[in-house]
């Protein structure tokens, strides 16, 4: 399903922020361009950028306030997922449903499976509690379509009690032919499939059997029948004007060239975003890829694909690859405020305009950032350059540089050259539960994690890292402290293309970097 | 004989449950288990018995030989 995770965007903005927030941002010279505004085509990417750029009406309304599907609306709004369906009816080598572990954390691993009942009030609990929850998602732990009763008649309860939130579901596919026209009567507006080859020859090696009509499949069979349902499932709903998301796991030496084909392959089928995902595997994970040394891809050969799809589809840039029962914005897991027990003893008290009130800030809020984004894209005319060079940015949200290098979770990471700067993604550096990551190695954690980038932009960093940093041939940048990253970053590279031209440094080229593997729980 | 639900090895997903044709599988104690009275291990019904088709983790719901052959009557 998915995977990776982070939280630069603290934008946690209960009500309290909030004017505190606004202020902020009027005085704002630069925010986000979205990821994939890559200056000179103009290509909104991540489903779109910081404003309706070149999408139809009709489809900015739909992702506008979706985190997933919008990189900019994904710093405002906040997703949760239920966990209302356990059940699979396909195996994947990437997964394995037995593997639980309190501090841990991935793609179909949950803390407790919830009834629909049950997840209707965490809804509401949720709602009522963080008004710009906007999306409520199935996303398994299992599949949402193995199990269409509790799927549907959870989105039955919340449509009911709940009509402003938007339904999603994320499916492996091979039940979505059957519910197209349910998923359609929810007035479902995105969907999820995850599609990870288009050849059964390739899929045979990702998926050991998939479970269709009271048979179990294996081998050629089972990756054919799957791709087919796949294909037919995406046609079905983007004829019925169904937003579709593709994610696709990347598996070196596997699928990992083959993702381009699987690109085009979608594209054409409708499909509005792809999510190219690294693939999380560790041995202790117990799946079969973790068991047998399958590795993830590092960081570049992740952005070099994602590169190469991107050209007419859009690309997901910001997944943090969460799990199925995550709360909050994406990158901050809030599931431990609303577990089970908690949820039932709260007393919930659904306020549907105070939640417009809220939200009508956050476009306020969004407007405003828009409009004050012009500035920093003229600061490069007439720069000539071919230097395109990578960058981290500490952050806690907002567009800002105002994280404590020590205190970083996860980098944005950004490309900059004379087209711009472009948030390419972002590089998760928490300590993880296992694994030995002890807090003496946790520097050369994050050196490994933005060993491509040639600075990294904090608020403050201590002298010691510094000097590490250093040596390690990253530059820090604490001089723009509470500034916005584009801008910042924009006037760094100025600066470092006049100290290239003036012989004073020369450029060289940087390594690669790590991809810390299992998703983002806040308790780790 | 009937099927029965290796309760260390079983996930709680409940993909078994809606697939048995005999309604022989309930959820108890956090885990399936399968009624030994009502289990046909799918004879007459399907080729191979669901529950082991469906199970995510292999060699969970196995024959139980606690139990005598099941006899499919005519």
């Amino acid at each position: 399903m998915h995977a990776s995770t982070q939280q630069e965007n603290a934008v946690g903005m209960n009500a309290v922020g909030m004017d505190e927030k606004l202020a902020e941002v009027m005085q704002a010279k630069a925010e986000h361009q979205g990821c994939g505004t890559s200056g000179g085509s103009g290509k909104a990417s991540c489903g779109s950028s910081a404003g309706q750029g070149d999408l139809p009406t009709e489809i900015w309304e739909k992702v506008k306030n979706h985190p997933c599907y919008s990189e900019e609306a994904h710093h405002h709004y906040a997703r949760m997922h239920v966990a209302v369906a356990p059940a699979c009816n396909i195996q994947c080598n990437y997964c394995n449903r037995k593997y639980d572990c309190a501090n841990e954390s991935r793609p179909g691993v949950v803390s407790e499976k919830l009834t629909p009942e049950q997840a209707a009030k965490k809804v509401l609990a949720v709602a009522s509690t963080i008004p710009q929850m906007t999306v409520l998602g199935i996303a398994g732990p299992g599949d949402p379509l193995a199990n269409p009763e509790k799927t549907f008649k959870t989105f039955e309860l919340i449509n009911r009690t709940a009509p402003d939130i938007k339904l999603c579901l994320s499916t492996n596919g091979l039940a979505l032919p059957d519910h197209v026209d349910t998923i359609a009567g929810f007035n479902v507006d995105h969907v999820t499939i995850t599609i990870n080859m288009v050849d059964p020859e390739v899929g045979a090696k990702i998926y050991p059997w998939v479970f269709w009509k009271h048979k179990r499949y294996t081998g050629y069979e089972a990756a054919k029948l799957l791709t087919d349902r796949q294909m037919l499932g995406l046609e079905m709903l983007t004829e019925r004007g169904i937003l579709c998301k593709v994610n696709s796991v990347m598996i070196p030496g596997i699928n990992d060239k083959h993702l381009v084909e699987v690109n085009r392959a979608v594209k054409s089928r409708g499909a509005f975003l792809h999510n190219i995902m690294p693939l999380i595997s560790s041995p202790e994970h117990g799946t079969v890829f973790g068991l047998n040394g399958q590795r993830g891809p590092t960081a570049q050969e992740l952005k070099a694909l994602q590169d190469e799809c991107e050209g007419e589809m859009n690309m997901m840039r910001h997944c943090r690859q969460c799990r199925a029962d995550a709360v909050g914005l994406l990158g901050e897991d809030r599931s431990a405020e609303f577990t089970t027990d908690k949820i039932m003893a709260m007393e919930v008290n659904y306020d549907l305009d105070s939640r417009k009130a809220y939200q009508a800030l956050v476009e306020e809020e969004r407007v405003a950032k828009v409009a004050a984004k012009q500035e920093e894209l003229e600061a490069l005319a007439g720069e000539q350059s071919d230097i395109k060079l990578l960058t981290a940015v500490a952050t806690k949200g907002s567009g800002l540089i105002n994280e404590h290098f020590g205190h970083a979770k996860e980098f944005q990471v950004w490309e900059l050259s004379t087209a711009g700067a472009k948030f390419v993604g972002h590089r998760r550096v928490d300590l993880y539960c296992q694994g030995g990551y002890g807090e003496e190695d946790s520097l050369e954690t994050i050196i490994r994690a933005i060993n491509d980038c040639h600075a990294v932009f904090v608020a403050k960093i201590g002298g010691c890292p510094k000097a590490d940093l250093i040596k390690a041939g990253i530059e820090p940048v604490d001089t723009f402290a509470h500034e916005f990253i584009e801008k910042s970053a924009i006037t760094w590279f100025k600066e470092y293309l006049n100290k290239v031209k003036t012989g004073e440094i020369v450029h060289t080229a940087r390594g690669d970097a790590e991809i810390r593997q299992g998703a983002l729980i806040n308790a780790a | 004989m009937t099927l029965k639900i290796v309760a260390s090895q079983c996930t709680s997903c409940s993909a078994c449950e809606p697939e048995c044709p005999n309604v022989a599988i309930s959820e108890k104690n956090g885990t399936f288990v399968i009624d030994p009275k009502k289990c046909t291990e799918c004879i007459g019904h399907f080729d191979v018995p669901q529950c082991a088709a469906v199970c995510p983790v292999d060699d969970t719901c196995v024959i139980d030989n606690a139990y005598p052959r099941y006899q499919p009557t005519a």
